[in-house]
């Protein structure tokens, strides 16, 4: 866990997550400009480190609605102004991008924040950014494993020799700079399922695990898959962390928070993938058991508290500014977790 | 309220012929309903490359984009070798998986002889299923000799269209009724 810049002893690990998603705010039809968003984005870092959260990091997609295309110069700009939070990307399209420019972009960040930056990879849910940046869809999958097995190699050796089929061999070659203290944490982003877990577990790299909904027994069987597959080659479960990351919104009542977050998930989602979220599923959000943190604090202490015992994870991130929420209310939600969420996770979860 | 006519296929005449009939029927008597008929014969889509339906441009944007948006979609399909025909599998693959949740849908299978009936049945339902559509449970089965010279000579036929076409705006109306009702209720 070390090497990943986590320590269990001191409890779970609090995060914040935005897609870096630019969309109307449902309530007023309006939208901000995108020089507006990206600047909330690096306020509500700025907030988030200064609540005391542990993890912030932003997305990369290249399709309408979105406004950190450029993520890594948006993790930089925040770098530079926070002090304390670890800061990553959620995720960086590794399949799209050469690993050695996404490699100096991080150690960079890294140098920059005196250590904070991380990676998480991921594959894309959308595939329009494979015909914008000159890629064959036809390759997804291999060009996401030949590309992250070479940005895991970049971390691990100083001078790389590398040949492989999307990208020009590299003889003899150093990437630099490197980070701060040699090595970044690069995780890998899964979908949900246990057959993309499993993917992660074989690699022997931590596992970033995004969900929408849904009971938090089913997605167990997907941090099961992972562990397991970690073990089955040579791995040991324990040295690797585990990341849950998904819908959060704290409010006075539950009842407040489903009506406070609803329009803008509903609205969100039509836009970006051409379909709403039920309500008869997004009600299900609130019950103790839903993997969803939507509720009053106390019940989303109590649902991430059970999400701890069943997953044994080590870093909640929670996405809540998703579908043009007004700031205001990101703010409230970080004091909220700041004041009351974040120490009782901490005080119940912290080795005694 | 927004329905889609689809002719599933490219070869032939008859399933286009009774989806004239229906969509005639459904303008005479329900004026205020929007009626947009999609024949796939007269549209170039694509296969299926497993892409967002929004990512789809042109003919196969402009199909998947029409049906999506939606509230009841009548299939006309004929039977091609035991099954149903390629390109309205093809429209249905697509589709996301919850592609017709809060939608109603009803067929009307046209086919060379009465062998064919419960290739609806057996095939098209479960895959309509899946995809979460409400069904309309009765649907119209047509065959060669109720068709003359690209005209349905059947007032079996022509009856059970109409009676096809009062089931699919019923259906839809109850259906957005209670969704509406229910919404209202979750209070958020």
């Amino acid at each position: 866990m070390e090497k990943y810049r986590i320590n269990p002893d001191k409890g779970l690990e609090f995060g914040i997550y935005t897609l870096g998603d630019h969309l109307p705010n449902p309530e007023t039809g309006e939208r901000i400009s995108a020089q507006e968003r990206l600047k909330e984005i690096i306020e509500y870092a700025k907030l988030a480190d200064q609540a005391g959260l542990d993890f912030f990091s932003v997305g990369e997609s290249h399709q309408e609605y979105f406004a950190t295309q450029a993520h890594s110069v948006v993790l930089s700009a925040i770098a530079q102004s926070t002090k304390n939070i670890k800061i990553g990307s959620s995720s960086t399209i590794i399949s799209t991008s050469d690993p050695v420019r996404v490699y100096e972009d991080f150690a960079t960040i890294d140098l920059i924040s005196d250590g904070r930056a991380e990676i998480i990879a991921g594959r894309a849910s959308r595939i329009g950014l494979f015909d914008l940046l000159g890629y064959n869809v036809r390759d997804y999958e291999e060009l996401f494993e030949e590309k992250f097995d070479l940005l895991v190699k970049i971390n691990e050796e100083e001078v790389i020799n590398w040949e492989g089929e999307f990208r020009a061999p590299l003889k003899n070659a150093s990437v630099l700079p490197r980070p701060k203290n040699g090595f970044l944490p690069i995780w890998r982003a899964v979908g949900g399922s246990p057959a993309s877990a499993i993917k992660a577990g074989y690699a022997g790299v931590p596992m970033m695990m995004a969900h929408l909904g849904g009971p938090v027994s089913v997605f167990k069987r997907t941090i099961d898959a992972y562990r397991a597959a970690l073990q089955s080659r040579g791995f040991d479960p324990a040295e690797f962390p585990v990341a849950t990351a998904g819908f959060f919104y704290a409010a006075e009542t539950s009842q407040q928070a489903l009506r406070d977050m609803y329009p803008h998930i509903n609205e969100g989602m039509k836009r970006t993938n051409g379909q709403g979220f039920p309500k008869q599923h997004f009600a299900q959000g609130v019950d103790p058991h839903n993997i969803m943190n939507i509720g009053s604090p106390q019940q989303i202490i109590e649902k991430i508290l059970h999400q701890h015992e069943v997953y044994g994870h080590q870093r909640y991130i929670a996405q809540i500014d998703f579908g043009g929420v007004p700031f205001e209310r990101l703010m409230k939600n970080i004091e909220l977790i700041g004041t009351e969420i974040l120490p009782a996770i901490k005080k119940y979860t912290k080795k005694k | 309220m927004k329905i889609v006519g689809l002719s599933g296929s490219k070869v032939g005449s008859k399933t286009r012929t009774a989806m004239n009939y229906t969509i005639e029927a459904l303008v005479a008597k329900y004026p205020e309903v929007e009626v947009t008929l999609i024949d796939l014969a007269e549209y170039n889509v694509q296969f299926s490359d497993g892409r967002n339906f929004l990512e789809y441009e042109g003919d196969t944007g402009y199909v998947t984009k029409t049906i999506m948006e939606a509230d009841a979609i009548v299939i006309g399909t004929p039977i091609f070798q035991a099954s149903i025909p390629g390109t309205l599998k093809n429209l249905f693959d697509l589709l996301p998986v919850n592609a017709f949740r809060d939608k109603i849908v009803s067929m009307l299978v046209t086919a060379g002889s009465a062998k064919h009936y419960l290739v609806a049945e057996q095939q098209l339902k479960p895959i309509l299923s899946y995809m979460k559509a409400q069904i309309v449970q009765t649907y119209v089965f047509i065959e060669e000799s109720d068709f003359h010279r690209k005209e349905i000579v059947s007032d079996d036929v022509l009856f059970r269209i109409e009676r096809l076409v009062e089931d699919t705006v019923v259906l839809t109306e109850a259906y957005g009724k209670i969704r509406a009702e229910k919404d209202a209720e979750y209070d958020f």
